[in-house]
């Protein structure tokens, strides 16, 4: 821990230490749940080379959910750390949006998923890399890097897919309409959000919305597909509240830590 | 031998994706190096997939894709011709001339 960091930690009081708590296990847990359900890609993509890519895309997700936790851990000072907070939690204490634990669908449903999340998560941790607390500022930065291949190699995909056969064009439309009444939540803040970010120590994500919609329309035209039109949002994520999908992710995620407790291998 | 591989892989009708071959840079003013093939729909996707099959652990600082089939490779049959010549001509070699009396041997 570095004397910086040590500093930002001592000043905060009872009520920011809650908060930035709270914060983190949303940044730590839309990337645990959206790199498990990556992974569950592995040896099922439709090459050998897209099958690395996406072991890769869910490995760096599970890497920066990694550091998120273990920050959150230290922030909450109460003797949990990374593992603790991704394996012993129950499904009404993940914070995650809904969007990350929806299944993985057809190959042109997840590359749609992964553009969405990682096109908002680029945004964010571009501005996130500034934060006043050094310690998620350095995270940031380094998750901002890997977010930023994410967002090209699934754009690419919707791209070749958008703008391929007539069949994977609207297959791939389809997808994007399915997926778009998750993406609200997205760019959903509350006071959580706006204390920290008044702060100067998170990003308030309502604040990259729009830049979200240019980015993300460009990409669509370009793949010749349609931005669906604002319409129902699905929320609560946030909140805990959860659809049945997370609750059987994390059985099989968690399995494993709950029956050999403190394993090592 | 990798020519061979080349044109064998060029030459059978491919159900997948084209064939692209990766040239890797380890360090700054290093030679771009053959690092093995991916297949991809274009270029960028190519690069995209050379990344990740090649250069995910920090192997290369620059990629190169090239298209298999634009590769000209010489056969089996030119090893003879292309190849053999070099192996009787000894004088060719440094190691062919014997240092001279007086000049002294570093």
């Amino acid at each position: 821990m570095t004397a910086g960091e040590h500093a930002v930690l001592i000043h905060l009081d009872e009520a920011q230490r809650a908060d930035l708590f709270e914060y983190l296990l949303r940044l730590g847990d839309d990337r645990l749940v959206l790199g498990h359900r990556v992974s569950e890609w592995c040896g099922h993509a439709p090459i050998l080379e897209e099958d690395i890519a996406l072991s890769n895309i869910a490995l760096d997700l599970i890497g920066q959910a990694n550091l998120w936790l273990q920050l959150a851990g230290q922030v909450e000072a109460k003797g949990r750390d990374q593992d603790a907070l991704a394996y012993f939690r129950e499904a009404i204490d993940f914070r995650n949006v809904l969007l990350v634990e929806t299944p993985n669908g057809d190959f042109g449903d997840t590359m749609v998923r992964q553009f969405f999340y990682s096109m908002q998560a680029m945004l964010v941790l571009e501005q996130l890399q500034r934060s006043a607390h050094t310690s998620l500022a350095g995270i940031a930065a380094k998750a901002y890097k890997e977010s930023r291949y994410h967002v090209r190699h699934s754009g690419e995909w919707i791209i070749r897919l958008g703008d391929g056969t007539d069949e994977s064009h609207q297959r791939v439309q389809r997808s994007v309409n399915d997926t778009w009444r998750f993406t609200g939540e997205l760019f959903e803040a509350d006071d959580v959000d706006r204390r920290l970010a008044a702060q100067g120590i998170a990003v308030d994500p309502s604040v990259v919305r729009d830049a979200w919609h240019a980015q993300m329309s460009e990409v669509l035209a370009t793949a010749t597909l349609t931005v669906p039109n604002a319409g129902f949002s699905r929320r609560g994520g946030r909140a805990g509240k959860h659809s049945e999908h997370l609750g059987h992710l994390l059985a099989e995620m968690q399995i494993v830590a709950r029956s050999h407790p403190g394993a090592t291998w | 031998m990798v020519v061979e591989q080349v044109v064998s892989a060029a030459d059978v009708a491919d159900s997948q994706w084209g064939l692209w071959e990766v040239f890797a840079q380890q360090e700054p003013g290093a030679p771009h190096q053959h690092a093995g093939s991916v297949h991809a729909v274009d270029a960028e996707m190519a690069l995209q997939n050379a990344r990740d099959v090649y250069a995910r652990r920090k192997e290369a600082i620059s990629l190169w894709v090239v298209p298999t089939a634009t590769i000209s490779a010489s056969t089996p049959e030119d090893v003879g011709p292309f190849f053999d010549p070099a192996n009787d001509k000894p004088y060719r070699h440094p190691q062919f001339y014997k240092t001279p009396r007086g000049v002294k041997v570093f």
